[in-house]
């Protein structure tokens, strides 16, 4: 007979215990939320109630773009529902192609290559080019794709503070002559949604023979004059080695990829495991992606309206009293800090039944432990309705005490 | 800088995040006696890097469990 052995789930008891306290105080499940019916980007019916969504990634608001539906609809009848196969082998069609020659012409770069999330562009690419004996550089607030590339490869890890100019420089300074260093940075930070100093940053890495990776995926499609994210806004894109991004943000579908002008970046599709072992998005999904991108490349208008959006949120909201992550508005995110867990998932709850979705954000994924109501901008929010939402704010705010 | 020095300059870099004021062993924890989380440990190391003018990787912070060992690792790098 077996020993009675450890059950593998007890590590998680904490989490379970802590979780099911929120529940028993009466709150509705943050993380179990069920959009019933999406209206538009910036609409749904969520657990029974029609709910302006502040929460999403949708910052261009391309998901209902009839053109992107179009193209997506063609191509599911000429080209069936999924590929059934690797890039590298059977998974390549000419809708592939397609969208990297989209992207290519977005950032105006040589090469271009489609994964199957963003997820996986940051794992894949950070995982292969450090490897033993290279040295990875990186902002402590990264997120966790970069984290998990860092984890997968054998290169030496080496983290500095947030947005800390000179402690990156430091750490540059230390690395053992002749070593391969790669810098890895984020144009837009997600979980407070500001954005790095790029510019001093980049100029630093390349002084100390650095390559450098900037994650630019909450800035596509509305930072810069192009829509190339901070890199461009900063004017040192041509200095970027690899930029990595996604297609489930203001693209409005799903994947990623990595741009580069580096001579011998294809050979990454032969050597990049995350790239080659798994499945290739279905040719719906780039179809639309391709097309959202082209339309991207054109939307200046949207992209003023959603600064707009964004200073307008901001100062209503600082105005209400309310602490917030950035003291200036700097992207499409917004982030409300909130005193502790268990307010913040009260506050979230008042918003939900006033009719209003935004992310609850909580340790570990967010820096120095603070839990967040992460505010996120469409192009598609009119005036009146960053007006109602600041509304919502004040009486939901005013409910639980915050302010 | 010998083991000796190595370790005095290390006592006085973990005084300020030792917040329960625990006596220090060779084999006193950073994660269990002292404590330290994830934003502590940035903070510390930090201290410790700029103090010796070294790096210490995350791959090699994962094999320091205790001060001794800490002391033996900086007192290496720094050669």
């Amino acid at each position: 007979m077996m020993d009675q052995g450890t059950d593998l789930f007890s590590k998680f008891d904490p989490l379970i215990q802590q979780r099911q306290q929120l529940l028993d105080a009466g709150i509705e499940d943050p993380f179990s939320l069920v959009m019933e019916k999406v209206l538009s980007p910036t609409r749904a019916i969520c657990n029974g109630r029609d709910t302006i969504l502040l929460g999403t990634y949708n910052y261009m608001g391309m998901t209902f773009d009839p053109d992107v539906i179009d193209a997506g609809k063609q191509a599911l009848t000429d080209f069936g529902t999924g590929t059934t196969g690797s890039r590298v082998l059977n998974g390549t069609y000419q809708g592939h192609k397609e969208c990297e020659d989209a992207l290519k012409e977005f950032y105006g770069m040589d090469h271009a290559m489609v994964f199957s999330t963003g997820y996986q562009a940051n794992l894949g690419i950070i995982s292969t080019i450090a490897g033993k004996g290279d040295y990875i550089v990186l902002d402590i607030d990264s997120h966790a794709s970069i984290w998990d590339g860092c984890a997968m490869g054998k290169a030496e890890i080496v983290p500095f503070k947030h947005n800390d100019i000179e402690a990156m420089e430091k750490r540059l300074k230390r690395i053992p002559e002749g070593a391969g260093i790669l810098v890895v940075l984020e144009g837009v930070y997600s979980m407070l949604g500001d954005v790095a100093p790029l510019k001093e940053m980049v100029a630093i890495a390349k002084r100390y023979g650095a390559m450098v990776l900037v994650d630019e995926a909450h800035s596509m499609g509305f930072i810069g004059e192009n829509g190339r994210g901070v890199a461009e806004a900063e004017g040192i894109i041509n200095d970027v080695d690899f930029v990595i991004g996604t297609f489930s943000k203001s693209v409005g579908t799903v994947g990623g990829f990595c741009v580069s002008n580096h001579p011998k970046f294809e050979i990454m599709r032969l050597v990049c495991r995350p790239y080659v072992f798994t499945a290739s998005l279905p040719p719906s999904v780039v179809a639309t992606a391709a097309t959202s991108i082209r339309k991207l490349m054109h939307g200046s208008n949207k992209r003023a309206h959603l600064w707009e959006n964004s200073r307008i949120l901001h100062g209503g909201l600082r105005n209400l009293g309310f602490q917030l992550g950035t003291d200036t508005p700097q992207s499409a995110i917004i982030a409300v800090i909130m005193p502790d867990l268990e307010r913040g998932a009260m506050m979230w709850e008042a918003l939900l039944k006033e009719g209003l979705y935004v992310n609850l954000a909580r340790p570990p994924a967010t820096p120095a432990n603070m839990t967040l109501l992460r505010c996120s901008l469409c192009a598609e929010h009119s005036a009146q309705e960053v007006q109602t939402i600041l509304g919502m704010f004040e009486r939901a705010g005013k409910i639980v005490g915050i302010i | 800088m010998d083991r000796a020095a190595v370790e005095s300059t290390i006592r006085r870099l973990i005084e300020p995040f030792n917040k329960q004021g625990i006596t220090l062993e060779d084999s006193s924890t950073f994660a269990g006696d002292l404590e330290f989380d994830s934003l502590t440990v940035m903070d510390f190391v930090a201290s410790i890097e700029d103090e010796f003018d070294i790096i210490i990787s995350m791959n090699q912070q994962a094999e320091i469990e205790n001060f001794g060992q800490l002391v033996s690792a900086v007192e290496k790098l720094q050669n």
